[in-house]
């Protein structure tokens, strides 16, 4: 579904992304784990179209998407969760649903898929005309995802989910990340919670500096020695 | 009392004015961040289109203010493609001193051309004078007219920002461009439309204003552009209502400062303008923001 050749990625004179090479099937839950710094947030940058590549293809369904404008990315079928939520705060927590919403035309299609996020997330319709910013980090999480699914991607980004958020919720959204591959929508990860990430995820690439160091499926990357030393804290 | 609600007539129809024209300047802030200092030019523009249509192509008053505020809305949009969008990654000094760049260009390329040129040209009279006395305070139909369209395009515009889908967007890409294009917002678009609202208010002020002080030439602009900035950063730049409040709360004050001295009416917005900076430097409506890294 989405294929990634020799990316390239740079910021001036640093080089982020050096040259990696990973695919997500359709259907699968596929994490990218790594530490800070590692290239991960630049890569989901890259692949919605808000960095420019220096070389390497993205192809997503068949189609070559480099240096395509993002909102053209989204309408191809991409949803992206960018990293820090970034949600509206100036709008109300229906509005941002709206907004990703924006590109379809299907009215009572919309109508349908925003139940379904109320019944993801019941504290989003108790908040719908609530100001976005008025809510908790983990409501605002859930609000980033409810956005995303607005947009009706075949594929999903989701760009450090649990970041900051109480353990607690963490499990809620992972559970509801799993329940959204379920229903269909194919799923790209990254954390630094790779203990997380790995429990839910079909397959795993571990990126260090830019570059692919290790790959393989969930568990056997959580039955790693080297894995459980670096991420798993064990 | 009946000097005071003269002079607060006159005050409400100078200040709405001003509002129309600082709504430009704080909705062009608000989605990129850019003081643009050749809005004040595009009044001039709107003014000289509705002088053409009207006296070449002998158009009423509706259809003139109509041509006129699309084709300035139109130029906004031109500019913003091809003077700024080349520089919004850039550093934002490099758009403001492009913007001082326009605003010159705007004001001198017609300056030279034989059909405008430099001298003050009269200004139509466009709608029936008529003269009339309520409670004492004397007023007239261009007076009220230009107070109630002013009014109509302001609530017009509030109720795009907040009600519509197209405000929503213009709100989002706003507050977080990356964000809004992740949404499918094509943010460009977005942006022309912003340009294309606020000019095409500027061109309607413009008219407006021509219509009151019936002489318009290419540099008038200039001071009125001024003091429309001003009273955006009065209401708090970025803010819409505040735009709306800034430019009411400064058109009254320099009626009422020219009935004093005529002198001391020219000055009073740079007095409110440095009042404002040192008291509350975010604007009546605005809201501090600490600048994130």
């Amino acid at each position: 579904m989405l294929e990634i050749k020799d990316l390239h990625v740079s910021y001036g004179a640093i080089k982020a992304v050096k040259g990696i090479s990973f695919e997500v099937r359709e259907g699968e839950i596929v994490t990218l784990i790594g530490a800070n710094g590692a290239g991960k947030s630049t890569t989901l940058r890259t692949i919605s179209g808000l960095e420019a590549t220096a070389g390497g293809t993205i192809t997503f369904m068949g189609q070559n998407i480099n240096n395509m404008p993002p909102h053209k990315i989204v309408e191809l079928g991409i949803s992206h969760v960018p990293e820090g939520r970034r949600v509206f705060t100036n709008l109300s927590v229906i509005d941002n649903l709206k907004l990703g919403a924006n590109l379809r035309k299907d009215k009572e299609a919309v109508k349908k898929d925003m139940k379904k996020v109320f019944e993801l997330f019941p504290i989003l319709e108790k908040r719908q005309n609530q100001l976005a910013g008025t809510l908790s980090g983990g409501e605002q999480q859930m609000l980033a995802v409810g956005r995303a699914l607005m947009t009706k991607g075949k594929l999903m980004l989701l760009d450090e989910p649990s970041m900051g958020l109480a353990p607690m919720i963490v499990e809620n959204i992972f559970e509801i990340i799993k329940e959204i591959n379920n229903e269909g929508t194919t799923i790209l990860l990254i954390e630094q919670n790779a203990y997380m990430a790995l429990s839910i995820a079909d397959r795993a690439y571990v990126l260090e500096t830019g570059n692919i160091v290790l790959e393989g499926s969930a568990s056997d990357l959580a039955e790693n020695d080297e894995i459980k030393k670096a991420y798993l804290g064990a | 009392m009946e000097t005071f609600l003269q002079l607060l007539i006159y005050g409400l129809q100078l200040g709405s004015i001003y509002a129309l024209i600082a709504l430009g300047y704080t909705m062009v802030y608000g989605i990129i961040g850019l003081i643009n200092f050749a809005h004040g030019d595009f009044l001039m523009v709107g003014a000289f289109v509705a002088l053409f249509a009207v006296t070449l192509f002998g158009l009423g008053f509706v259809p003139a203010l109509l041509i006129s505020m699309i084709i300035t809305g139109l130029l906004g949009v031109s500019i913003e493609r091809i003077a700024y969008k080349p520089l919004r990654k850039r550093p934002r000094l490099s758009a403001l001193i492009t913007a001082i760049g326009v605003s010159i260009v705007l004001e001198n390329f017609p300056r030279a051309l034989p059909f405008i040129g430099p001298a003050p040209r009269p200004f139509p009279q466009m709608i029936p004078m008529v003269k009339f006395n309520v409670l004492g305070v004397s007023t007239n139909s261009v007076q009220l007219i230009m107070i109630a369209l002013s009014v109509l395009l302001m609530v017009m515009l509030q109720i795009i920002v907040t009600k519509t889908q197209i405000g929503r967007k213009m709100r989002a890409v706003s507050l977080d461009k990356d964000a809004a294009s992740l949404m499918g917002i094509n943010v460009n678009s977005v942006i022309s439309v912003t340009f294309f609202i606020g000019a095409s208010l500027a061109a309607a002020g413009g008219i407006f204003y021509a219509s009151t002080y019936p002489m318009i030439d290419v540099y008038m602009g200039i001071v009125l552009g001024l003091k429309a900035f001003i009273a955006a950063v009065l209401g708090g730049i970025g803010n819409i209502p505040g735009a709306m409040v800034g430019g009411i709360i400064m058109g009254i004050a320099e009626i009422f400062a020219t009935s004093i001295n005529s002198d001391l009416g020219y000055g009073i917005g740079f007095v409110i303008l440095i009042f404002i900076l040192l008291v509350r430097p975010a604007g009546i409506m605005g809201k501090f923001t600490i600048e994130k890294v």
